[in-house]
């Protein structure tokens, strides 16, 4: 049994080894990885083995986020132009995803901020940050710890609609909401 | 040569050699639009033996000194005039040129050949200078150059530019590269390809590396990647985004923008990702910084409650407001000399490349066009290398620091953005 434990321990140095392998950097980390070292160090049954997807990153086990009929599938906010206030249609979606988030503690979310083509790609990039930051400061209003969110940008740089028109510009201000294993 | 390759690149560097295979249809076609007012004619006499090579050196000679926008070429004929004989003077003032080059291309040791070349002032009829170099045959095009820069700095007293080069991002459907091309756009190569977006090259100062913003990680990271070599290293990865990398003037820090600590704010970080310090604070958005030679760091913030142009010293300390007309100034890049400063203001709904000089506060907006971005000066301070729209696609132009001369860069499918324009070669 210690020994199992032990060899659990190497195969968790293993792999935080294998995260660090880009340069040393002051508190720099890669994308979000879900953190399952606490299964090992509990040790409650050091036997037992859970099988992972590597395609599906573990979200198989939560097909209410994949379910049409689900809020939880629902995964945009569009925001008005220039503004970065969300807006009351969206409360019921971004309270459901709190909830699911605060009940999964081991699940973490990337929120991926929008903007429209118009203007410079860098300062287009630190905009959709706000949108991006909006939604999470939402989302940890509503309890959810600062550990499971991570609020990113994409800019201009992946519009979902690409013609130079106001109804595409629109559906391009954007915050979206990944979970562990789709991004 | 033996690299230690990190896994995860080999895959990349496997798509680069693909890219490399196919890049012939990527090459990017010049087209001048607009030249100097009073340009100087020259002649470039066709060099004596140069048909051995697989493409005459004065024909890149020839082209380079039109495209500056500055010279007016006078056509001599085919006849080739070598470097050592007694030009004809009279003749060649008769066609109307002011100064021309004559030369000699023979056969060197080890398949090599050695160019020869001599600079006159048609005029005065006297030798401005000459030069001998040592080329091996498929080097027409650096050796052609490297002989248009000696000529333009004869005749101009500024160096030329016409061996450096550029990079950009070029994007054909959902495919993103990373090119390396001649400034003149020929010989592009991929030093990166990926499926997901690509944006802000920037040169370090000996132009061996370059910093980007690279999304393949599903978020925006900042690397520096040595050309030479394919390696390349994470300079900021922190928890939010990170973006618009710039070099400091020694090559060894950059300043980048990090959301880590809330809105977007400039960070410099040593180039291997340590020794992260914030150079600004601001309750708004800092981004797009940009190293001036002399020491201060140019950035776009809308702390002013619109995005304007500001400038802090490099070590840090208070911000000063540079840009004060109109609603939207942003992507500034000072001259390398540091007396002016080339941004895009937004005027009535259309985003143009502007000059600004810092001593007098005069500006001029240097293009026609409607959606300009990322603006770069040559090493030379004349032009200006810029992204814009044309029908409907991705394109690269380059205007003077007078808005007189005139180029366009496009390739025959999709889209190309975000150029910089590199510094001078090392030698």
């Amino acid at each position: 049994m210690k020994y199992t434990r032990f060899a659990l321990s190497l195969i968790t140095i293993g792999l935080l080894a294998a995260c660090s392998s880009s340069p040393k950097t002051d508190g720099q980390a890669g994308a979000a990885v879900e953190d399952r070292s606490s299964a090992a160090a509990s040790g409650v049954d050091a036997n037992r083995v859970v099988p992972v997807d590597a395609n599906s990153g573990g979200l198989a086990s939560y097909p209410e986020l994949k379910d049409p009929k689900s809020i939880l599938s629902k995964r945009s906010v569009l925001f008005d132009y220039d503004s970065y206030v969300i807006k009351d249609q969206y409360r019921a979606l971004v309270e459901a995803h709190a909830k699911f988030l605060t009940s999964h503690p081991n699940v973490k979310m990337l929120i991926q901020g929008n903007t429209d083509e118009r203007g410079s790609r860098e300062y287009n990039l630190a905009l959709g940050q706000k949108r991006a930051d909006a939604v999470k400061k939402a989302l940890s209003l509503l309890g959810v710890s600062e550990g499971q969110l991570e609020s990113v940008s994409l800019g201009e740089e992946k519009p979902s609609c690409s013609e130079a028109s106001e109804s595409c510009w629109s559906a391009n201000r954007r915050g979206d909401m990944l979970y562990s294993g789709e991004f | 040569m033996t690299l230690r390759i990190p896994t995860f690149l080999r895959a990349t560097l496997a798509a680069c050699t693909l890219a490399l295979a196919s890049s012939a249809q990527a090459q990017l076609s010049i087209e001048i639009t607009g030249a100097g007012a009073n340009r100087m004619p020259v002649a470039i006499a066709a060099f004596e033996g140069e048909s051995a090579l697989p493409r005459a050196v004065t024909d890149v000679v020839r082209a380079d000194l039109e495209r500056s926008g500055i010279f007016k070429i006078i056509e001599l004929g085919p006849s080739p005039m070598g470097a050592e004989a007694p030009p004809d003077f009279g003749r060649i003032r008769s066609r109307g040129a002011d100064a021309f080059a004559v030369g000699t291309v023979a056969p060197a040791s080890a398949g090599r050949h050695q160019v020869q070349f001599r600079l006159f002032d048609a005029a005065k009829q006297v030798s401005l200078g000459s030069q001998a170099m040592v080329m091996s045959p498929n080097q027409y095009r650096t050796t052609g150059h490297r002989i248009a820069d000696y000529i333009y700095e004869k005749l101009t007293g500024e160096p030329g530019v016409f061996s450096t080069r550029i990079a950009y991002v070029l994007k054909s459907g959902s495919r993103y590269e990373l090119q390396i091309a001649d400034a003149d756009g020929s010989n592009a190569q991929t030093a990166l390809a990926s499926k997901e977006p690509i944006i802000s090259p920037a040169w370090s100062p000996d132009g061996t590396r370059l910093a980007y913003v690279s999304f393949e990680a599903k978020k925006p990271v900042v690397y520096v990647h040595s050309l030479a070599t394919g390696q390349r290293n994470v300079a900021a990865n922190f928890k939010g985004s990170n973006s618009a990398p710039a070099w400091s003037p020694d090559g060894r820090r950059l300043a980048v923008v990090l959301t880590k600590d809330g809105q977007s704010q400039i960070y410099t970080v040593n180039a291997d990702g340590s020794g992260v310090q914030r150079l600004a604070s601001s309750a708004g958005i800092d981004t797009e910084p940009s190293w001036s030679t002399d020491g201060w760091i140019y950035f776009t913030s809308d702390r002013g409650g619109s995005p304007q142009i500001y400038r802090v010293p490099g070590s840090g300390g208070d911000a000063q407001r540079v840009s004060f007309e109109g609603g939207y100034n942003v992507s500034p890049r000072p001259s390398p000399d540091g007396k002016s400063l080339v941004y895009v203001s937004r005027n009535s709904g259309r985003f143009q490349v502007t000059l600004l000089d810092l001593a007098s506060r005069q500006t001029q907006i240097l293009t026609d066009s409607s959606k300009d971005e990322s603006p770069s000066f040559a090493p030379n301070g004349r032009m200006v290398l810029y992204a814009t729209e044309m029908g409907g696609r991705g394109v690269l132009a380059a205007v003077s620091s007078d808005g007189r001369v005139k180029q366009r860069l496009s390739v025959q499918s999709g889209d190309v953005r975000e150029p910089a324009w590199g510094p001078q070669p090392r030698n």
